[in-house]
This record gives structure tokens, sequence and C-alpha cells, in this order.
């Protein structure tokens, strides 16, 4: 099962989905003569593509639209949100190459605000899978929900087996209670490993895979914060607005406080390369994680 | 076009800009664009469009939207005037009691999509039309929009899918009333000509006067004007119209007058000397 065949299944089931794009047809290249009445490539034109999008829910239907991410969040971002926000329409919103996906492009195309403007949004709510099975066993659910969605697409290898999709749940892996993992997206998979190597060094371990970052799951990281000694947030985005802002926003709601040690952004772009070089560079491979870890439980103690 | 139906045309617009007056105190509203499209929206809803309260969930209806939202007192106006708004409602303007404020917004009945944000609801329209095509029906889809809302890259950006598309059931009708809030569209990024960029766009343009009732039956009596291409309508209007002492003033843009001007306006819309306005000038909203 690819992306590809899931949306093939699902028009082919309900003619409300629309699948459109602003000429990004990676997702979809090989159905697209298979599904001429319910495609739509408006050209490289994010805007009119959200309008539209807005136009074809008025009149019932679904669109899964698609643009790479960073074109499409914040080229598009005021028609995202006046249209389809204020209209709480049923649009769904696929970036494509988010965070570290876009390797080799440089900071121009590097959405790493994504998450951050996109949940701002009344109305808007943000899905950001793990992998490749996370994100097909997530969408279909996601798809049909009657609001919007933002999707950081994301058809990586996966490195573990995810369970059933429920909404506004996160997905746990362990319930070690020396450190708990958050993150989203892409670097789950970096997770997964920093996990592993942890628990190699008799560290225990729970790994909270954050599906979506909005509507969060509060009493997720509240457990954690409460059974655990450090909490590590990872995400490929800025430090502001995203899992590290929305794991304080949690805290402070409920006047708790935790050890924090936050893998993200600071305040710069990525050095822009071969994927697995840049997360080396950048200090996100399993491994340096896991050190950074360890050596901040040493400092803690 | 018969009498009987130029003089009900001609006092239906006479009623909405006297609704239009009388929204223009208590905080205000754009009388200028106002006044320019009143004719066009009167015209559209009376004589155009296939849409009715029994309609607003028929997908065979014909949709309208109001892209330079910041002229709906003269879309309430109209409502009120086809009985689909009560009168008393349009006092509610500006109240938080109400959904009657300087933008359209779908919580009064027979708005398709709210507006405000210029340059939004030309490709909103078109995803409707779109998706009117696919499914094989005949609705008609009307954008009025704002001359000065063509400096927006994205009211050209949508012109050149849906020429792609051929959306032929697409009707853009341009208030050409010449202005942008405070400034004269010429004076600042020059549209001219206008008509030259619609149709190297792939569009088919008539060009009417805005103010003209018979004028407007017959641009609007065939469409689209061309097949398979988008049909447009540049309407000439006067911003302000009907009310010589605001009519094309850059300083009318926005306006929030007092009890006393209103009531003077009102009686110069039916003929009387030139109000004296004392009232603020360019009010920035």
């Amino acid at each position: 099962m690819t992306y590809e065949d899931l949306i093939f299944e699902l028009i082919n089931k309900d003619d409300r989905y629309m699948i459109m794009t602003s000429e990004n047809r990676s997702a979809m290249r090989n159905i697209t003569t298979k599904i001429k009445n319910n495609f739509i490539d408006t050209g490289i034109t994010e805007q009119t593509l959200i309008g539209m999008a807005a136009g074809l829910a008025l009149r019932g239907r679904i669109p899964i639209v698609h643009a790479l991410a960073t074109f499409l969040t914040m080229r598009a971002f005021e028609f995202i949100r006046t249209d389809v926000g204020i209209g709480n329409l049923p649009v769904k919103i696929v970036g494509a190459v988010p965070g570290f996906l876009s390797d080799g492009n440089g900071p121009t195309h590097q959405a790493i605000e994504d998450v951050s403007i996109m949940r701002g949004i009344p109305n808007i709510n943000v899905f950001c899978p793990a992998d490749e099975d996370d994100m097909l066993k997530c969408l279909p659910k996601i798809f049909e929900y009657p609001s919007p969605f933002y999707i950081r697409y994301n058809n990586t290898k996966p490195v573990a087996e995810h369970s059933k999709f429920e909404f506004g749940k996160a997905e746990m892996f362990g319930e070690g209670k020396d450190v708990a993992i958050l993150v989203y997206g892409f670097l789950f998979g970096q997770a997964f490993k920093a996990k592993e190597i942890l628990e190699s060094n008799g560290i225990s371990v729970r790994l909270i895979n954050i599906r979506t970052p909005k509507p969060v799951d509060e009493n997720a990281i509240l457990k954690a914060v409460e059974e655990c000694k450090l909490i590590v947030t990872i995400e490929d985005h800025f430090i502001t607005g995203g899992l590290y802002s929305i794991l304080a926003e949690v805290l402070l709601r409920n006047r708790k406080t935790a050890n924090v040690l936050p893998f993200a952004f600071m305040n710069k772009w990525f050095k822009p390369g071969l994927l697995n070089d840049v997360l080396e560079y950048e200090g996100f491979t399993a491994k340096q994680i896991s050190h950074k870890i360890i050596k901040q439980l040493a400092v803690s103690h | 076009m018969n009498k009987k139906k130029l003089n009900d045309l001609e006092q239906t617009a006479l009623r909405v800009r006297e609704h239009i007056i009388r929204m223009s105190g208590n905080g205000g509203c754009f009388i200028g664009a106002s006044l320019s499209c009143a004719d066009l929206i009167v015209y559209l809803y009376k004589e155009f469009l296939n849409v009715s309260p029994k309609k607003f969930q028929d997908p065979n209806r014909d949709y309208f939207f109001l892209s330079k939202g910041h002229d709906v007192p003269a879309l309430y106006g109209t409502y009120v005037e086809l009985g689909w708004l009560e009168e008393e409602r349009l006092k509610n303007h500006l109240k938080t009691t109400d959904n009657i404020y300087w933008h359209p917004n779908r919580n009064i009945p027979g708005i398709e999509f709210h507006s405000g944000s210029l340059g939004h609801n030309l490709s909103v329209a078109m995803g409707v039309a779109m998706d009117c095509k696919l499914r094989k029906q005949k609705n008609k889809i009307v954008v009025v929009v704002g001359d000065g809302e063509l400096n927006e890259g994205s009211m050209w950006e949508a012109l050149l899918v849906a020429s792609a598309y051929k959306l032929d059931n697409l009707l853009i009708v341009v208030d050409r009333n010449q202005f942008q809030a405070n400034m004269q569209t010429e004076d600042l990024i020059p549209l001219k000509p206008l008509t030259k960029k619609f149709s190297a766009f792939g569009c088919s343009i008539k060009k009417i006067n805005g103010h003209n009732f018979e004028q407007m039956e017959k641009a609007f009596s065939k469409t689209p004007f061309e097949k398979n291409k988008v049909s447009v309508v540049i309407a000439e209007t006067v911003r302000g119209k009907g009310l010589p002492s605001i009519q094309k003033r850059a300083d009318r843009w926005f306006v929030n007058f007092k009890e006393e001007e209103i009531e003077q306006l009102l009686k110069e819309l039916h003929g009387s000397k030139k109000t004296k306005l004392t009232s603020e000038t360019i009010v920035a909203r």
C-alpha cells in the first residue's frame, strides 16, 4: 500500500474526494490519468489552489491539496487562514518535503515553521506522521474528519509497526521512567533508534509519537511529566511554535514544570545537503541525540 | 427594456441607496464603493441570478460572490428589497448582537462566502465553477470585483487558471469606479488598458455603463460571451453615485456621518442641494 493506492481507493469509494496540486505531482504521479474527474492541477499557483479548494468544499467536495510545504503554508498562508480556516471547510492540506525532508534544497524550501503557523489557525488541526506506515494508517480517519487538517507528508520507510489511529491520542512506545521522548514526523525514526541505544545503556525510555501536535494528547504529556526524570522534545522545526512550545503551553496551563531537553532549530535554518549528512551536521542522529540525553541525565542527577 | 421593469429597477436601486446612506453613521461604512456597485447588484439579483431563499441549498442555483467585500451595504440593502433580510436588522449594523458588519459573512442567509481580504473570492468562485462543470450543471457563477482589487496578483494568477480550465460558466463583473481607498487607480497603479489585459488573459469582455440598466440587460442577456472563455463585464461606475457631495471624492471612501448629515444626504439623493459635510474625512479602516 502506498499513498497513491490509498487515494485511488478513496476516490473509487467516495466521489467527494478531489485530488489537487499546484504542479507537485510526486505523491500521485501514476494515477492522475485514472482519476481524471477528481484531479485538478492548477499549475504553480498556491493561492489559487487553496481558493479553488475552498470553493470545491463549498460544493460538498473534500479537496486534498498538495504542494511543497513551504510554498503551500507560506505563499498561500492567508488563503488557508481566511478561506479554509474562517470557513472551517474540510480541506486537507498536504505539505511535501517538510522539515529535514527538503534535504539539499536550501532555506527557501525548508518548512520548519509550518507546524507553528498552521496550528495557530482556529479550526485547523495538524498531523505529522512518523513514516509511511503511520501516515497510511491515520490518513483515512483524517481525510474523513469534517474540519481542515494540515498534513506533513512523510512517506519514509517505517522503523516500527504503528498502531491504529485514535483521534487526539499520541502513540506510546514503552513505559520507561528515566526519559520521555516526545517527537513528531520524520525524526521519529531517529528517536526510535535513540531509545534502543539508551535502553542498551540501562536507561528506561518511553517514546511518545505526537501524531497530531494539534489537537495534542495533553494526558500523555502530563503523565510523562509526572513519571519521568527528563522530558526530551525532538522536531525538525524552529524552537518557536512547535513541540517545545506545545509542551511549554501544556505545562503552564497545568501549573507544572519539568526538566526539558529540546532538539530543534535555534533561530536558524539548517545546513542543506544529503539527508544523512544533514542530520549528522545538525546533531539529530540517534547516536547524537542519545549521547546528549545521557549527558543531560548525568548533569541533572 | 420595458418601462415598468426599468422603473422598478430604478426605484429598487434608489431604496438600496437609502439603506446604504442609513448605514453610514453610528460607526460608518464604505459608502463610496457601495453606491458605485448598487445598480449592478440590484440588476444581477433581480434579473440575472437564479437564486432565492428556497434555493439557498439547491446545487443548481446560481452563485454570487462579492469579492470586494467592503461594499456589503449595497448587498444587504438589496437583500432587504428582495425580502430576504428584515429591514430592521440593518439597524444592527456593527452591533455585536448581529452579524451585520463591514464585510460579508455566511451568517447572513444568501451570502455564499465571506470576503474582506481582496483577491480571494475569484479563486473560490472558480472552485464552485469547476465543480459545476464536473457535474455538468448549468449554474452561472458571478463574482463582483473592484478595480483597485485588480492590483492583487492573486486575481491574475486565478485568471490564468480559469482560462486554462475554460471556465465559461464564470462571469466577472468589475466595478470600475476608478478609485481604490483614498487614491485614483490611474494615479497609483494604472490599470489601463484594462480590456486588453483581460483579453490577453483569455477572457471575453463587454464594457458597459454600470448605472445603466438597459446596457446591463444587453450585456447580461447571453452568457458566456464566447464559448470556453471567462466572461468579463467592465462596468464603468461612479464612486459615491447618487450623492453629488461625495461623488468621486478621494477623501470619502470610508465615512462615519452624523445624524443630521445622513438626513440631509437622504434628501440629496432625492434631488435636494448638496449636503454640507462636516464629519471627519479620510478615516483609515
